[in-house]
């Protein structure tokens, strides 16, 4: 009963965190600096994890699917099921994932100490909102951030995958890139963009925004020093990534099943 | 108006998980006074000095502000007065990623339409007034913790607010700098004429601040005297046992 109540209170917390910040966008020319600090703190600090993860995962997804494919006499295929894969699902997924054990732990982390050190009890006492100061900034730099990455992360994964293609399963290096071209190509646009890209950017950006609330909120509200920093934390990288999963399926759903 | 009552506490409680922190606290402060407000750990001292800006609200009780219930004022309201009130934290509570300029500014910066340049000007004055003019380009993680205190105190003054809340102005400190903080809150006092509140358990700081002092034991006022002087040469059997340990704790 008492897991159902705390489940309840943080979801409650989180929408209603997630409702002020919306409501609260007008403080974003103000806060430029601090969300440009924050876009480079959860953009460029991260970069290199998402080029070698998202390298590396193209690489697997190549590999295994290469194996079963040239056993058919399919290995040509691979580019599409590459492309799809990264741009669809694998891309947004491991962008998100690196950024809630990176960036959101982090925030976590932050605001936690704050939490605990009575720096929020201060900006409270200076009449600072912290949804304005604290919870904005963050929110808006993940969201932008979080399909940016995942861009390049699919970017490379598809290069990664056509390195394996063409160097350990005889497809040709332009047949793979066309076939992934193509895969990506024929399906509908929006404002020019194949619906398996923006389908994946959408997510991303949702990824982006729930990564941040939920960080944002495991700060705000811990207590007990140290020990509730590091609870805070945990628990903003667990949260994330369970929602980050369940959204994954309904929004898949909505996009490509409904 | 030297003599108005700015401060009321009626019958505070609050407790904390069925804890009683606060047991039925009444208390008064007049304008252009500092209360002391002395006792042990975790008897509810930090706690009223919350109550006041709104921290934390009574779970029965009336805190008045210039007779104004501060559970009934609406958010405008309360930032209205927050913005009349400084409270200095026990470690400062400054924030970590900004300068100590940046700190002090932070009230100006977040609710004023002042320049840059007036911003500029008042946090150069209020960081003189606490002798540290030397310190602001430095960031938190690299100046000492009284120094800190002085940087929490002059972001307190920075509104020049008519009202200042001390939470342990000494917790921490050896005992010269404590001697020079308590030199500044006893300065600040008179020269700004602001009514204070200073909770502390150092017998050095009451007496060097303080114009009258209460003791505040599991949750209520003991002890409310008109001087330190009076305060001191109580025969109180509470009082007595507290100064024992306490002289003990200053004085190791």
């Amino acid at each position: 009963m008492s897991f159902l109540r705390q489940f309840l209170e943080n979801t409650g917390f989180l929408f209603s965190l997630l409702f002020k910040a919306f409501t609260r966008l007008d403080v974003i020319p103000r806060r430029r600096r601090m969300i440009a600090y924050h876009m480079y703190n959860g953009g460029v600090g991260v970069l290199h994890v998402v080029i070698l993860v998202g390298l590396f995962m193209g690489m697997i997804v190549a590999l295994q699917t290469g194996i079963e494919l040239s056993r058919i006499g399919q290995q040509d295929q691979i580019g599409i099921i590459v492309a799809i894969s990264m741009a669809r699902e694998m891309g947004p997924f491991i962008t998100a994932t690196i950024l809630s054990a990176t960036v959101g732990s982090a925030i976590a982390a932050e605001i936690g100490t704050m939490a605990v050190s009575e720096e929020l009890a201060a900006l409270e006492v200076m009449s600072i909102d912290r949804v304005r100061y604290l919870v904005v900034p963050r929110l808006v730099a993940l969201a932008v951030m979080c399909p940016i990455l995942t861009i390049i992360c699919d970017t490379i994964g598809i290069f990664g995958g056509g390195f394996v293609a063409s160097s350990q399963l005889h497809v040709g290096y332009q047949l793979y890139m066309d076939s992934a071209l193509d895969a990506l190509l024929p399906t509908s646009e929006l404002i020019g963009i194949p619906k398996d890209v923006y389908a994946g950017l959408l997510k991303s950006f949702v990824f982006g925004v729930i990564i941040a609330g939920i960080s944002c909120a495991q700060g705000l509200r811990a207590t007990g020093g140290a020990l509730g920093v590091g609870h805070a934390t945990r628990g903003a990288v667990r949260d994330s990534i369970i929602a980050i999963i369940i959204s994954n399926y309904f929004m898949t759903w909505a996009m490509y099943q409904a | 108006m030297q003599d108005s009552t700015v401060i009321r506490f009626v019958d505070v409680h609050k407790a904390y998980s069925g804890a009683s922190v606060l047991n039925g606290l009444s208390l008064e402060v007049r304008r252009g006074r500092t209360l002391g407000i002395m006792g042990p750990s975790g008897t509810g001292k930090s706690v009223t000095l919350r109550h006041i800006i709104g921290l934390t609200r009574a779970d029965s009780g009336q805190v008045l502000v210039e007779d104004r219930d501060v559970a009934q004022l609406h958010r405008k309201e309360m930032r209205e007065l927050r913005r009349r009130m400084g409270y200095v934290f026990q470690e400062g509570a400054l924030i970590n990623w900004l300068s100590v300029e940046e700190n002090v500014a932070l009230p100006l910066r977040e609710s004023t339409s002042l320049s840059e340049e007036d911003i500029s000007e008042r946090v150069q004055a209020k960081l003189k007034l606490v002798h540290i003019g030397d310190t602001g380009s430095k960031m938190p993680s690299e100046i000492s913790g009284g120094m800190k205190k002085r940087v929490g105190l002059a972001r307190a003054l920075i509104t020049d607010p008519e009202l200042i809340l001390y939470d342990e102005p000494n917790a921490g400190l050896d005992p010269e700098i404590a001697r020079s903080i308590n030199r500044q809150i006893r300065e600040l006092s008179q020269k700004l004429d602001v009514t204070a509140i200073v909770v502390e358990h150092r017998i050095d700081c009451i007496r060097a601040v303080a114009d009258e002092v209460i003791f505040l034991d599991e949750g209520r006022a003991l002890v409310h005297a008109g001087s330190p002087e009076e305060f001191f040469e109580s025969d109180h059997p509470r009082l007595l046992r507290f100064f024992g340990e306490a002289e003990t704790k200053d004085n190791p």
